[in-house]
């Protein structure tokens, strides 16, 4: 932290390459926990390197991750959004009902997406409109989301998507490569780009460090953060047309939990649960490493909720870790 | 202050009296002092929680570990009396107690210790400590025929009329009030979210406090474990399962400000109520038992929203007859 | 160290450069007293900054001693050493003679120590007597909060310190002036031998302030030993028995009230004559670029008129908490004014939002480095560009080499120090920050640029560029405003001045007509003596 020696008028863009930068970088660290976790896995069970095997154990995260890149972007800017499974419960039910009705999948399809985006823009009305914080709201909506599921369906479930819907969780564009991964993928690139090579992505960044600051620097805040909600409620109905068509069922606990695991993946992708900070290949890397924990737990037999405890203790040492580091090394 | 919280619990006590007569509008019944004794048996544990909760919120913390937290206590409690039947009921709470009082002071540590933010820490050890439940219990129910009678007796002995679980549920409610209004750890509650900064100059150590918040709410949940399998004579690895919200929800309808330094027993008492009026009253007035979450979730925005409104600070005064005009 | 070697005539510099002096003036003076608190050789470094380097200072009972400096010249590092808030990293603090430490707050609260601080400290949701009781609150029996004693004791300690307030209400419910008196009877509260004073009368009304003076002789009276910390001259003065003046971190200077004027304790705080700092060039001014009228707001300000003309530096002078920063927060569309209306460029602006202001031309640098200005956590490259992003994005994509280039230009012109572009702004000292926090907004190109507090809590050769910088600027044809609170900042650098007091205007004056008697009489409405 010491000021760095005075070096007058000529001041260097930057002072390492992009090597060095990329080495000391927290994606380099998960780059080699995923190769240990790859490596193991396969040693562990000789299934797991079987490509239609792998194929399949992606459903396990694509649907996720597409949430966890929205919900990267509303972390680093400071916020949270612990509706998003909340919203997938709602669209699905909403589709559903669409189904009843006799939609047809582009109008289902349109159908989900504009019930996702009502969602977030709910969301980021409450939070930006009222300035209330966005922990509480989404808790509340939270409730509210999946409460309207279950008045809409009670214990019943809605069937009867139409064939051609569920080519969205059970299709494949090549190979052993399914929609779905491939929407991941593109929505990845999508994503980084959107984060790291834009404006607004350069304003997330700024208001997740210092709102006051971005807005006295011109930043319009409010704007930006509404947009963010109604990514996330975007994401969450994109990962619900995707999930509903997989399971090709509605029913009003679909996809309970999730937020938390959403969560999850975008903290161990390094994005700072404070805002501020974090990165789209983090998060990438992040939804990798725990489809293929999952995947592998499950070629071993491991029930689900062990799981969990594992993704728990990842979650906090993944933060702790490195404040421990810090401080052991700081007291040398 | 007085006046002001004062006022904020009275808008909450017209408010749950005012939903009641509308209850009672639609089905007179409800209203029986018999009823309403139900009402308040059942609501019990969400007061007991919802005070250990209230707590972390003043301090700008939050616990989302509390319902975990009870589902394994209880699941202690309960294997406990299935393996050792004759062990005496106090021993047990008291060793659910100190478990609950244990796991909250890991999240206490974590936060105090290594300065985690306080939901990140929570999220992690409510997968955790649902996970232990599991691996301790292997998956398996302990059903009513596995537990003592003593065991389950316990909330439902009667003393001057009233269930076991009311009484201890006002024995909390008092003792919380003479800890927040009446001991120097409750009001550094109010001091360490109110204003942290300024919190270490009066020289309250605000991370300490904080464990301390957590202690508290781990203990209460411990208790409320107990009390939760005894009461419904079931353990397994999801009871309670989601009961945080409904936790935190009660807070936050109690007028318990979510920015910390804001909130009251009365107040975490009657949020609490009012989400118990509203549970059961809905089978009574033919509303569909699943719009229970949508109206919780609906209560909350309202509440989070006119407690913002209240909060609202306004801006610094300059002008003197501005000022004079503000009293 | 610019100053060290001037101003040898003056007595009170002398015992700076012999020690001996100082010896001796203890003798004479203080030879039967002992010092109720004595620190020496007392240092602290924090990243970047040398807050204090062997500073020593002894405080004695019944008498009041008046630390003087800058901004920045290290007296609240002393204060929250002095409080236990921070650990010095050399040097001892002795009290009664007996060397102690504070690790704590409570440590020094146990040791007598108190301090009535610069922004109350205080908690806005606990009632007014929980305020001053709060960590040392009178008990029951059963060691349970003794409600009814505490506001009993608290009605006693207020109108000791002539409020009437009722210890039971919110402190949230007073306004700033009784939330100050709050706090001194927090001080009284507390069985203190050493009273620390930290800029008390900023926010008080000259009816107060003279309570306040009544209070201290008092304490003095009472034997209390009293640190006292004021910006105001006459104030120290008026009221202390021996004065210590702080200088970048260093004592530079300490004696007898009665043996020096207000000119030695300035040219000792400033270290150089107040005429040869200030860089300010003659410009030309030209016609008028911002036209200010009738603004208010229900509680901040009302009637702000002014006009702001080409190559002028505008002063805006004012006690702290005069509505100057939330009055030009308004002209960015910070906060909505209840009426008013600018005119730039003789064409009537709508300024609803920062971003507007930037569009229009208008920009502010903040007083809150810290919290409005930098962007700590970014880059110095993106928090220069960051106002400026449609200027080197292309529809909406970024260009770092247009924003490396920016940056490189606009922090060249303010000379910063840095290692590279991509370091954090967070590791560079609060000078080299404020350039970055002035380079973004002149990368805008702005019209007219509002100061706030532009040199406060930097160092003296941070100081110095800023100020040359200023005065390049309006040489180049910007219009500036200048918000200080500091008195030779303003004859120095401004072409006319303005001073509000209470949110009001409370006087304008040209440059040839600047004296620092009519600024201080202004801002602290005290009447011309006829």
């Amino acid at each position: 932290m010491a000021e760095t020696p005075m070096v007058a008028r000529h001041i260097p863009d930057r002072l390492e390459g992009r090597g060095a930068r990329l080495v000391k970088s927290w994606e380099t660290l998960l780059i080699a926990v995923a190769l240990a976790i790859f490596l193991v896995n396969s040693f562990a069970s000789p299934y797991f390197l079987d490509p239609w095997n792998l194929s399949d154990a992606t459903f396990n995260f694509t649907e996720k991750a597409m949430i966890a890149f929205a919900m990267a972007l509303v972390i680093i800017s400071g916020e949270i959004d612990l509706s998003v499974a909340s919203i997938i419960a709602l669209t699905s039910t909403v589709m559903g009902y669409a189904v009843q009705l006799g939609f047809d999948t582009p109008a289902l399809v349109l159908v989900g997406l504009a019930a996702g985006l009502l969602c977030g823009a709910f969301n980021g009305l409450l939070v930006t409109g009222l300035g209330l914080p966005s922990i509480v709201v989404t808790i509340g909506t939270m409730s509210l989301f999946r409460g309207l599921s279950f008045v809409i369906l009670g214990d019943q479930a809605f069937t009867g998507y139409p064939a051609s819907f569920s080519w969205f969780g059970q299709g494949y564009v090549w190979w052993v490569f399914s929609f779905e991964f491939c929407l991941f993928l593109a929505l990845a690139v999508v994503y980084g780009v959107v984060l790291h090579k834009t404006n607004f992505g350069r304003a997330v960044y700024a208001i997740g460090n210092n709102q006051t600051a971005a807005l006295f620097s011109g930043v319009r805040v409010g704007r930006v953060k509404f947009v963010l909600f109604l990514l996330t409620g975007l994401m969450a109905a994109i990962a619900s047309i995707c999930l509903t068509a997989r399971l090709g069922s509605t029913r009003p606990s679909i996809a309970l939990g999730w937020e938390l695991e959403v969560v999850t993946m975008v903290v161990l992708g390094g994005v700072s649960i404070l805002g501020g900070s974090g990165t789209i290949p983090g998060v990438v890397l992040a939804a990798l490493i725990m489809g293929m924990v999952t995947f592998g737990f499950g070629l071993l037999n491991v029930p689900g909720i062990v799981m969990s405890i594992f993704i728990g203790l990842l979650l906090i040492s993944v933060i702790a870790l490195p404040i421990l580091y810090r401080r052991l090394r700081g007291s040398h | 202050m007085k006046r002001l919280l004062k006022n904020r619990e009275m808008l909450l006590v017209v408010a749950v009296i005012a939903l009641v007569a509308l209850i009672a509008l639609r089905f007179p019944p409800f209203v029986t002092p018999g009823n309403l004794a139900n009402v308040y048996n059942d609501t019990s544990i969400l007061i007991i929680l919802a005070l250990g909760q209230m707590a972390v919120i003043l301090t700008r913390c939050i616990d989302l570990s509390m319902a975990a937290n009870l589902a394994l206590s209880g699941m202690v409690a309960a294997m406990l009396n299935a393996a050792m039947p004759g062990l005496p009921i106090p021993l047990i709470i008291l060793v659910a107690m100190a478990l609950g009082a244990v796991l909250g002071s890991i999240n206490g540590l974590l936060v105090w210790k290594l300065d985690i933010p306080p939901i990140v820490v929570t999220l992690g050890t409510l997968t955790i400590y649902r996970g232990l439940i599991f691996l301790l219990s292997g998956g398996a129910w302990i059903n009513a025929h596995q537990m003592s009678n003593a065991f389950k007796a316990l909330p439902r002995t009667t003393l001057l009329g009233f269930p076991l679980l009311s009484w201890l549920s006002l024995v909390i409610i008092a003792l919380m009030l003479v800890v927040m209004r009446r001991t120097p750890l409750g009001r550094a509650f109010f001091a360490v979210g109110g204003n942290p900064h300024a919190a270490v100059y009066t020289g309250i150590d605000v991370g300490r406090t904080r464990f301390f918040a957590y202690c508290l709410s781990g203990t209460l949940a411990g208790l409320s474990g107990y009390l939760w399998v005894s009461r419904y004579a079931v353990a397994y690895v999801d009871i309670a399962a989601g009961f945080e919200l409904d936790i935190i929800a009660a807070c936050v309808i109690g007028g318990v400000s979510i920015a910390g330094g804001i909130g009251s027993v009365g107040g975490a008492v009657l949020g609490a109520l009012f989400l118990g009026v509203i549970k059961n009253a809905l089978p009574v007035v033919n509303i569909s038992p699943f719009a229970q979450m949508a109206i919780s979730g609906m209560v909350i925005i309202i509440a989070v929203a006119v407690n913002a409104r209240a909060e609202k600070r306004k801006g610094r005064v300059i002008l003197r007859k501005a000022e004079a005009a503000h009293g | 160290m610019p100053g060290r070697a001037e101003g040898g005539g003056s007595p009170a510099i002398e015992h700076e450069t012999q020690p001996v002096d100082r010896d001796l003036l203890q003798d004479t003076i203080t030879s039967r007293m002992k010092p109720a608190i004595a620190l020496e050789g007392i240092s602290k470094s924090f990243p970047g900054v040398r807050a204090l380097a062997e500073v020593s200072l002894a405080l004695y009972p019944g008498s009041v001693t008046a630390l003087v400096g800058e901004n920045g010249a290290g007296k609240s590092t002393l204060v929250k050493i002095l409080t236990g808030i921070y650990q010095p990293d050399e040097g001892t603090i002795r009290v009664d003679g007996v060397e102690t430490h504070f690790p704590t707050a409570n440590s020094a609260a146990k040791a007598g120590v108190t301090a009535i601080h610069q922004e109350t400290v205080l908690f806005d949701e606990l009632s007014v007597a929980e305020n001053i009781f709060l960590g040392h609150a009178p008990r029951t029996g059963l060691g349970l909060i003794d409600w009814k004693k505490m506001n009993a004791k608290a009605r006693a300690l207020l109108a000791r310190v002539g409020a009437d307030l009722d210890p039971a209400i919110r402190l949230r419910d007073l306004g700033i002036a009784n939330k100050h008196l709050v706090a001194i009877a927090r001080a009284l509260s507390i069985d203190a031998r050493v009273v620390i004073m930290d800029e008390p009368t900023a926010a008080l009304s000259h009816k107060e302030i003279h309570e306040l003076y009544e209070l201290v002789d008092r304490l003095k009276a009472d034997g209390k030993a009293i640190l006292f910390i004021s910006h105001k001259f006459d104030e120290i003065l008026r009221i202390a028995d021996r004065y210590t003046v702080f200088r970048d971190g260093r004592m530079v200077g300490e004696g007898l009230i009665s043996e020096t004027t207000q000119d030695d304790l300035v040219r000792l705080m400033v270290g150089r004559d107040v005429g040869q700092v200030f860089p300010k060039q003659d410009v030309a001014i030209g016609e008028p670029v911002l036209t200010v009228s009738g603004y208010r707001h229900p509680t901040e300000f009302e009637d702000i008129h002014f006009e702001l003309r080409r190559g002028e530096i505008l002063g805006f002078y004012g006690l702290v908490g005069a509505g100057r920063s939330e009055f030009m927060q308004s002209l960015i569309g910070i906060t909505k004014p209840s009426a008013g209306a600018i005119r730039l460029d003789g064409e009537i602006k709508v300024i609803r939002s920062p971003a507007e202001a930037i569009e229009a031309g208008i920009v502010y640098v903040p007083e809150e480095r810290g919290r409005q200005g930098a962007i700590i956590g970014l880059p110095i490259f993106q928090n220069v560009t960051l106002p400026s992003l449609s200027r080197t994005s292309r529809s909406g994509f970024l260009r770092l080499a247009e924003e490396f280039a920016l940056a490189r230009e606009y922090t060249a012109r303010l000379d910063l120090r840095a290692a590279s572009l991509d370091q954090d702004v967070g590791t560079l000292s609060g000078g080299n920050q404020q350039k970055v926090v002035i380079a973004k907004w002149l990368a805008t190109r702005p019209k007219v640029i509002i100061l706030d507090e532009p040199t406060k809590g930097i160092d003296i050769g941070s100081k110095a560029a800023v100020h040359a910088f200023m005065s390049e600027l309006a040489a180049s044809g910007l219009s500036v405003i200048m918000v200080s609170s500091e008195i030779p900042e303003i004859m120095g650098m401004a072409d006319r001045v303005i001073v509000m007091r209470e949110g009001r205007i409370a006087g304008r004056f040209e440059r040839a007509d600047l004296t620092a008697e009519k600024l201080v009489r202004a801002a602290a409405g005290i009447e011309e003596a006829a």
